[in-house]
């Protein structure tokens, strides 16, 4: 296939980043599937591959350093606790966080939000959500920034709002003087859909929800992987992200808050290490981040977020963002070429991530990962845990391809195909 | 990777041209069941006739929104036991349902499953298993409320009984 040669001014891969070179410190990348097939992984958003430098780091840390942080004298105590301790300070730089202490370690974002969630009804102060006070969201986010807000505002008594969305998948902002009011606690939103690709303008939103003193919450799992992220600059009070899509392990992931609203906010689990002291009668906290750290952390997945946000900031966050906008735009336009498929969310990539959902007509998403399977390309198939997304485009589910820092043009290219040959095999051509 | 085994013919053409489809009265239960992991949703209503010695099953009737594979199942399974006694039906029922669960490893009975033999190859894709059976599990706690056993599952002990 020919790159259309209208593209070949701005795109050109080689010109952000090494991608044969990176693909080189990935080992799945060069696995082969059934028939011999080499593997074309375009589900990334959904987790992304890890790099071996990601990879030694975990088995080094179990092989040579494993102990429990933060409670043991020893030598593999103190190893171990300044490799997790180091995590956090890489992730704190990565972010542009002020301090270290505002870097909570979660399991992942669902868990990070789910904490803001419970403590928010749970605070005694001005935070606290109660009765007639209001939770906005957006229709684009993933079932869990919007769960834990049904949650929360069902136990107690709180109106849960939300944003509706354009025919192009971008937030509908034409109502926000009715939904930011004076009884608007919270403010919920992803930055990057996960379905749509919609990079949503958090700082405006940000801007009118501190007007009226609400806190605003951001689901940035879709957007700390691909793009630099300083969240001072992004403008919001507390922010999730997840590990394992940005080319870290599994069961890591991190709130960042500002630290005296940190501060001020009551624990989410009790348990070891989130105590100052404890007594038969109460306990007293620790101040954050380990207030909101209960039980044994998961070390060696926290120093493998710190591998991985090296492995990320030696490649230059500005160099990924730079390559996924060119392999999406890439793909939209290849994609928007094919007949009888409609692409959910915007088709132009401006203000837009790497997640690209879509339709065939007459052929359902599961039957088109199936054959695309058959063919060794990796993808979506679903409502990807936003199903009022989908509710809100006419369709049920869709098919999505998401790609990252180690995805080709000829993947890309190898999509297209396989989605040809899709539609010969359901006999829609 | 065979995907011919998978999707033969016979689910093709099910698939573009489902028979049995709508929701038809009378009926004694209606049941709706999804598939959480993909979002396949079905709509399905039975009609039995206990009036004589032998329960029959009048009429299963259905709206579905969902992949090739659980569309052609809902229009086989209501080919296969439209008309048939419920003893009958409950134990094309239980074959389909080996047939799903054996891995590849059941030879259905033409005789018995008709097009449903369609779907011998489906039981080595594990992840398609659940679309399979989609409706033939709707059917069963339909019937089941309709002949007001204590035995009604909804969706969420369905998905577990087929893990």
């Amino acid at each position: 296939m020919t790159t259309p040669t209208h593209l070949t001014d701005t795109f050109d891969v080689t010109a952000s980043l090494d991608v044969e070179g990176i693909r080189a410190d990935f080992p799945i990348l060069s696995r082969r599937l059934a028939d011999d097939r080499p593997l074309v992984y375009l589900d990334s958003a959904n987790t992304s591959q890890k790099p071996r430098q990601v990879l030694d780091v975990l088995a080094e840390h179990y092989s040579q350093h494993n102990a429990n942080v933060a409670r043991a004298v020893h030598q593999l105590g103190a190893e171990s606790t300044e490799a997790f301790e180091g995590a956090r300070d890489k992730v704190c730089r990565f972010i542009g966080a002020p301090h270290r202490d505002e870097v909570v370690f979660a399991k992942n974002s669902s868990e990070a939000l789910n904490l803001v969630a419970n403590v928010l009804a749970w605070s005694r102060g001005r935070h606290r959500v109660g009765e007639g006070d209001e939770v906005l969201i957006t229709e684009m986010e993933h079932h869990s920034n919007i769960v834990p807000w049904q949650l929360l505002t069902e136990r107690t008594g709180a109106r849960l709002r939300w944003f509706g969305l354009t025919d192009e998948g971008r937030l509908d902002l034409s109502n926000i003087d009715e939904l930011i009011t004076e009884r608007t606690k919270v403010v919920s939103l992803v930055w990057v859909s996960n379905m749509l690709g919609t990079v949503n303008p958090v700082g405006e939103i940000a801007r009118r929800a501190h007007e009226v003193g609400a806190l605003v919450v951001v689901d940035a799992s879709q957007a700390v992987p691909q793009m630099p992220v300083d969240v001072v600059e992004l403008g919001a009070d507390l922010v999730a992200f997840t590990g394992h899509k940005m080319v870290g392990p599994t069961g890591i992931g991190v709130l960042w808050g500002r630290r005296d609203l940190l501060e001020e906010l009551p624990p989410f689990l009790g348990g070891g290490e989130m105590i100052e002291t404890v007594t038969m009668e109460r306990s007293t906290y620790a101040p954050p981040p380990a207030k909101f750290e209960a039980g044994t952390p998961p070390i060696a997945q926290a120093i493998g977020l710190g591998a991985a946000v090296d492995y990320l900031s030696s490649l230059g966050m500005h160099n990924v963002a730079a390559h996924e906008r060119a392999i999406t735009a890439y793909a939209l336009e290849q994609l928007t070429a094919i007949d009888g498929l409609t692409v959910l969310g915007p088709t132009e990539a401006v203000d837009r991530g790497g997640a690209i959902s879509f339709e065939i007509d007459g052929i359902h998403p599961h039957d088109v990962s199936q054959v695309l399977d058959s063919l060794g390309i990796a993808v979506r198939a679903g409502h990807h845990c936003a199903k009022p997304a989908h509710k809100r485009f006419g369709v049920q589910s869709s098919t999505r391809a998401s790609g990252y820092l180690y995805t080709t043009q000829a993947e890309i290219d190898a999509l297209v195909e396989g989605l040809h040959y899709t539609k010969k095999f359901f006999r829609v051509d | 990777m065979d995907l011919d085994a998978l999707y033969q013919e016979i689910i093709l053409d099910h698939y573009k041209n489902p028979h049995h489809t709508g929701l038809r009265e009378p009926y004694g239960a209606e049941v709706h069941h999804v598939n959480p992991t993909c979002g396949d949703e079905l709509t399905l209503r039975v009609h039995i006739d206990a009036a004589g010695e032998t329960p029959v099953v009048q009429d299963v009737s259905y709206e579905a929104e969902g992949c090739s594979i659980s569309q052609a199942s809902a229009s086989v399974m209501t080919d296969l036991v439209i008309g048939k006694s419920l003893d009958e039906a409950l134990a094309l029922h239980q074959e389909f349902l080996d047939l799903m669960q054996g891995r590849g490893q059941v030879e259905p009975d033409e005789d018995r499953l008709e097009d449903g033999i369609a779907f011998a190859g489906v039981a080595k894709f594990p992840a398609r298993v659940k679309c399979a059976l989609l409706a033939w599990m709707a059917w069963k706690d339909a019937t089941a409320q309709t002949l007001g056993q204590d035995q009604t599952t909804d969706s969420a002990e369905t998905q577990e009984s087929l893990r």
